[in-house]
């Protein structure tokens, strides 16, 4: 929340999103409002490729505002995550004082843990940065429950408790998007401090919308085919269902190898682009791509003309 | 204005709780500050604000959506209904007339009210069954096949099998702890020579290691059903132990039970999971259920080096599926991928079911369960499995109880 710009209203959120490029449905546009209003961390769950990393690098350009990401892993700790002791420097003071014979001074110990002595890591830097910054924890479902565990204080109270210092408190809070790929369960202590956001696949009209944003290079009638052809490759049984980034990346190969509509064979030859699973690939190829566009065409798009 | 919104947001988060949803007081109080915030101008944006104060996960959409649905349109109709649910005023006297009221919610509410439960009767007799089992009837027990047993048998056996460990050798994960040996962790050495300062003894840290999760895919069709419940038993013990256990049940479709078995008491439990499930005893159909949990569930259970346990007959009544290639796709999925079989108790089992045949090449082991000792059996097969190299897998598939023939053995070359 920039201080001198906050998000005023529903509205507001989206259209200012959409000047940055990034098309929000009117849902998601509400829990971005209500996260920067109501000052809450916004848990964004939904499939790869919706999205969800770009909300928020959309919403750091909104703010004008700096974008802290915090990539999660398995064993993602304290040190990597919010922040670390400068041991080399505390070891450096040491020898130092030693020289000069502070060292057995009483209170000697306690001066090596200055705030100077802290590097700061992503969610350390969110709460001391001079201007709030938003702060993306992205795939949190990567990480592992400690993590999770040491989050809570973070999230609920933008807070951060150093054992050796104390609590170091957010003047201002960062506004904070948590992704996740539900490749796991998130615990609901987590869940219960943020907002809850589902990230849905978009609907063809503003899928089209986004391919003409972020794929300017296509063409009208590949623009609307390609979203034609994603939509309707995600009511197929497939095992991995292609996000938007998908479409993006696929209209932009297509593009590159000059495509002006589609075929058969260009859609075979590019159909990696879009589908990441070899029996996806394979069960797509066995089916009759030809009749599958022709339908495509034939058919009453979903889209207004 | 203010407390008429707390008010209908309060009644609104009562029908939620009552559907099953855990909404708290907080949620609740941050909804009514999301409405202020919003304003009432638009639906779309009621709804969504609450939505995104409320909901914790995507499977809770359905619910709230009947919820609002009914809410929006008329509160007073969704308070009448409220106090119909209610466990003292339900049954009693002639239905009051509420006109088309959604069935969703409707049924939501109904199931969400707390059923009053009788008492669970039995968990005394079976401790008194218990204590007049002697040694050599409960030996007896444990041999004897879940088929053959009597019904007093078979309860006692239940409770039995509540009690068995499964030890799954632990993994190495990547976060550090304390340790004797291993990495120098400067923090912690610096704080404790702060605290000694004439000794330098280097702190140290090592990656931990626990068990790897674990997911266990339970058929209980009507071929299986004895075991079945067994096992249903079984997952319930482990899961006390080990809230991380998964356990999902197929016959002709797939029901995740979780949740439901983390209820500790086993009555409640089983009561919670017999409600969720719709098809028990009836057909199977391995491959769809198979498919239905690669593509829903493979993705988000199968991680972090998770072993699996698929308890099945093999015997598939949807001939000519694709079972073959869902066991594959599985058993990538799955660090470890181990079929429990009751039919595997005859001697002169032989692999000429085609469901059967067709899981058999991507199974990692194939172990007989029919009795308490083959369950526990099962978990000295896991706790002596040597290390997790892929030499060390032949090994074990090599050692395994009944190997199957040979050229069942070959697997995808990508794993």
């Amino acid at each position: 929340m920039a201080a001198d710009d906050p998000i005023r209203s529903v509205d507001d959120a989206s259209t200012r999103l959409a000047a940055h490029g990034y098309l929000a449905g009117r849902e998601l546009a509400t829990a971005v409002f209500l996260a920067a209003r109501l000052h809450r961390p916004l848990f964004l769950e939904g499939e790869a490729g919706v999205g969800k990393t770009e909300l928020a690098k959309a919403l750091a350009l909104v703010l004008d505002t700096e974008l802290l990401r915090l990539q999660c892993y398995e064993g993602l700790d304290v040190a990597q995550s919010a922040y670390e002791w400068n041991v080399a420097r505390q070891m450096l003071e040491i020898r130092l004082a030693e020289a000069s014979g502070k060292a057995a001074e009483p209170g000697f110990a306690a001066t090596l843990y200055r705030r100077e002595m802290l590097i700061e890591r992503p969610l350390l830097r969110s709460l001391t940065a001079p201007r709030p910054p938003v702060l993306l924890i992205d795939e949190i479902d990567r990480a592992d429950e400690p993590f999770e565990a040491f989050l809570l204080e973070v999230l609920s109270d933008y807070q951060i408790s150093i054992p050796e210092f104390g609590p170091i408190r957010a003047q201002e809070p960062p506004l904070v998007i948590l992704t996740s790929n539900r490749t796991r369960e998130i615990h609901d202590a987590l869940k219960r401090r943020c907002l809850y956001a589902w990230v849905d696949y978009p609907d063809a009209a503003r899928e089209l919308e986004i391919v003409r944003l972020r794929a300017p290079g296509a063409n009208e009638r590949l623009a609307r085919e390609v979203v034609e052809f994603v939509q309707r490759t995600r009511t197929m049984d497939l095992f991995k269902l292609p996000g938007v980034a998908e479409t993006i990346d696929w209209t932009n190969a297509l593009i590159a190898l000059d495509a002006m509509a589609l075929d058969p064979d260009t859609v075979s030859d590019t159909i990696g682009v879009l589908l990441k699973y070899q029996e996806d690939v394979e069960r797509m190829r066995a089916g009759d791509l030809g009749a599958m566009l022709d339908e495509l065409r034939a058919l009453s798009p979903s889209l207004p003309q | 204005m203010a407390h008429r919104i707390l008010d209908n947001i309060t009644h609104f988060v009562r029908i939620l709780r009552r559907a099953g949803l855990p909404v708290g007081t907080d949620r609740a109080l941050r909804a009514a500050q999301a409405l202020e915030a919003v304003g009432f101008d638009r639906r779309a944006d009621v709804r969504a604000a609450l939505m995104a104060t409320l909901l914790t996960r995507h499977e809770q959409q359905e619910i709230f959506d009947a919820a609002f649905e009914a809410f929006w349109r008329d509160p007073k109709l969704l308070e009448r209904m409220m106090m119909m649910a209610l466990p003292t005023i339900r049954g009693r006297g002639p239905e009051p007339e509420i006109p088309k009221r959604p069935r969703r919610v409707e049924e939501a509410l109904q199931a969400g009210a707390p059923p009053r439960r009788k008492e669970p009767p039995r968990s005394d007799e079976a401790i008194r069954f218990d204590a007049l089992l002697g040694h050599s009837d409960r030996e007896r027990l444990r041999k004897a096949d879940f088929e053959a047993m009597s019904a007093d048998e078979y309860k006692a056996a239940l409770r039995l099998a509540a009690t068995i460990e499964l030890p799954l050798s632990p993994v190495r994960v990547r976060r550090l702890s304390a340790s004797s040996r291993g990495r120098v962790d400067l923090r912690r050495t610096l704080r404790r020579m702060s605290r000694d300062p004439d000794t330098v003894v280097p702190a140290r840290s090592t990656h931990r290691r626990r068990p790897p999760p674990l997911v266990i895919l339970i058929d209980i069709s009507g071929s299986m059903e004895r075991y079945a419940r067994v096992f249903l038993h079984f997952a319930h013990g482990l899961t006390r132990r080990d809230p991380r256990i998964r356990t999902l049940v197929f016959g002709t479709r797939l029901t995740v039970l979780s949740r439901t078995l983390r209820h500790r008491d086993p009555d409640t439990a089983m009561q919670a999971a017999a409600e969720l499930i719709t098809d028990w005893s009836g057909g199977t159909r391995i491959a769809t259920s198979l498919a239905e949990f690669n593509r829903k569930w493979a993705r988000r259970l199968l991680t972090g080096n998770a072993a699996m346990l698929l308890v099945t007959d093999g015997l598939d009544r949807d001939e000519g599926g694709d079972l073959g290639r869902q066991a594959a796709l599985l058993s990538r999925f799955a660090h470890e991928l181990v079929w429990l079989n009751p039919l595997l108790r005859f001697d002169g089992f032989e692999p000429r079911a085609s469901g059967v045949r067709a899981l058999l090449p991507h199974v990692d082991r194939f172990l007989p369960v029919h009795n308490l000792d083959s369950l526990h059996a099962l978990g000295h097969a896991f706790a002596s499995a040597p290390g997790r190299s892929p030499d060390a897998v032949r090994k074990a598939r090599r050692t395994s109880s009944r190997p199957p023939s040979p050229s069942a053995r070959g697997r995808p070359e990508e794993r």
